[in-house]
């Protein structure tokens, strides 16, 4: 091999002491972790029910599916499910905007954004479920403990992703409208509110679309949405039952998916 | 400047310059954003039953149960090690399965590696309509099939996660540059070797790092697995709130929190350390 090729190659860094550790402590978890969970087949009950799934899957309770009076049918249901996400997704950008404030180092005292940082962490690892057991307690069963519930665990998504916005405001604008003789109030309204204003709104309708699908959940514990009829349905067997509103669900995310990225397309590229 | 029908009904200001040259701005959306915005929440408060003044009068029974939590009844602790490190197990072991399998997945799903439409297409609507499924739907189902235990929420973080990195991967690959792999391939090697050289290093940083977020994420999901019989440490969260035994729910929360937080510090180092 050519000299100067030679020493270029001894000078690379010998990552393999480090790389090998990596790979022994990965191979240990991965031993560790088959061990916790007993592996167990399908035996044949769930061979019959993920047949009687799929089967349910292709021909749906078409009388369900298609049922548009208010409440009992998957529109309904569905419907509900869309109200419970978008309210919760604007109490929650709301809730969220004084608290993104006081956790951007570049506005507020550092040990000020670290506790509110902190009290976000917190507040984001209680499972949403067990919120929702804390609000039926407050607006007994039903939607609106699910609106409460997806207002307070979007908050640290959203306001962390707002801190991001606030943190990389373009200040040339500001020195510049500075020096022209703007006041504050003008400032914060053409500075300040355009670059923000676009970017919030699309992480919120980014969190939208996350909390469509954290939504349908909700009806676990009895906080309205679609999670609580499918549940109902797959513990009584009723599978083309299961099957219509599995077909709702997928349709409904789907396209509010791609109905939200072609809006923050739009809104990110002006 | 394109008209819309929009434009029509808000006649857009028009500004003459100096050189005698018109600009035209149009009227500002906000107003009509706002209005349709304030009338899906008023419509959505209607369907849901939003009723603000019951969050005065009741609000505090939310903060009842937060205080029966405090203290954390710490004599819990020792029953909360097992099912926790199920749920750390669960989560580890569906991961790297799904990251693995995602490979495959992205690489037929980007059409740049595998020209064939059909077979692009079909992958990415398996991986989207995988995705759509709430991890919490799918692990009721895998119980059905798999039966109620640790498999069952195992298999609802494989399947999330085969979808979530599949799709962030077959993106990033079908936006790598495609130069350095022809350079490749005209020096003479073959496409595997081209592949190995030119695509992985730049695609390898981005899979382990999103890998490592996935994974991330799956321990906060694989903690309400529990919920529906899925195994881990959502079941004792379940049986404790059920006893109304808050203390030990507070304990199950406190030691979740601790492991989450070391869990994505450590993460997160690693992350910064790809990127």
């Amino acid at each position: 091999m050519n000299k100067a090729v030679a020493q270029q190659l001894e000078k690379a860094p010998n990552r393999k002491v480090y790389l090998s550790t990596i790979a022994i402590i990965l191979t240990a978890l991965i031993i560790w972790s088959f061990m916790g969970v007993n592996i167990t087949g399908f035996d044949q009950r769930g061979t019959q029910i993920a047949t009687n799934i799929f089967s349910g899957l292709f021909s749906p309770d078409l009388e369900f599916l298609f049922d548009f009076t208010s409440g009992g049918g998957v529109p309904g249901l569905l419907f509900e499910t869309i109200a419970i996400a978008f309210l919760g997704t604007v109490f929650g950008s709301f809730l969220a905007i004084p608290i993104s404030f006081l956790m951007s180092p570049s506005i507020v005292s550092r040990p000020v954004a670290f506790v509110t940082r902190l009290v976000v962490i917190f507040i984001r690892t209680i499972p949403s479920l067990v919120y929702g057991l804390m609000f039926i307690r407050v607006t007994g069963p039903g939607p609106y403990a699910g609106v409460l519930t997806m207002s307070l665990t979007s908050i640290g998504m959203i306001s962390r992703l707002y801190v991001d916005v606030i943190e990389n405001l373009d200040r040339g604008v500001l020195e510049a409208m500075t020096s022209m003789g703007c006041t504050t109030y003008q400032k914060v309204r053409y500075g300040i509110l355009p670059q923000l204003f676009s970017s919030f709104l699309s992480v919120t309708i980014y969190r939208y679309d996350m909390n469509l699908r954290d939504a349908t959940i909700l009806g676990l514990v009895g906080a309205g949405g679609i999670g609580a009829p499918l549940i109902f349905a797959m513990r009584s067997y009723r599978w083309s039952e299961v099957g219509s509103i599995l077909i709702g669900l997928v349709v409904l995310i789907l396209a509010v998916e791609i109905f939200s990225n072609k809006l923050r397309e739009r809104l990110v590229n002006g | 400047m394109r008209e819309t029908v929009y434009d029509k009904i808000f006649k857009p200001k028009t500004y003459t310059l100096s050189n005698g040259k018109e600009v035209k701005q149009r009227a500002s959306r906000a107003p009509f954003i706002l209005l349709i915005v304030l009338f899906v929440t008023v419509v959505s408060g209607e369907v849901t039953g939003v009723d603000l003044s019951m969050l005065r009068t009741r609000g505090h029974q939310f903060i009842v149960i937060l205080t029966a939590m405090f203290p954390p009844n710490f004599n819990f602790m020792n029953n909360v090690w097992g099912p926790l490190f199920d749920t750390i197990q669960m989560s580890l072991l569906g991961s790297i399965a799904g990251a693995l399998l995602a490979i495959p997945f992205a690489l037929l799903s980007s059409s740049n590696i595998i020209r064939n439409r059909l077979l692009n297409g079909f992958f990415k609507l398996f991986l989207s309509i995988l995705r759509t499924l709430p991890t919490l739907i799918s692990a009721l189902i895998a119980t059905f099939i798999f039966g109620l235990g640790t498999m069952a929420g195992t298999v609802a973080i494989f399947l999330f996660t085969l979808s979530y990195i599949g799709k962030l991967m077959y993106e990033h690959i079908e936006n790598v540059d495609m130069g350095a792999f022809e350079a490749h391939e005209s020096m003479g090697l073959s496409k595997v070797e081209a592949f190995r050289y030119a695509i992985v290093p730049d695609v390898l940083p981005t899979y382990l790092s999103v890998s490592l977020y996935a994974f991330e994420g799956n321990i906060r999901f694989a903690a309400i697995l529990g919920y529906v019989g899925a195994g881990g440490v959502g079941l004792l969260l379940d049986e404790r709130l059920g006893w109304r035994d808050y203390p030990s729910v507070g304990m199950v929360l406190l030691i979740l929190m601790l492991v989450v937080f070391v869990i994505e510090r450590i993460s997160e180092y690693f992350r910064m350390k790809l990127t």
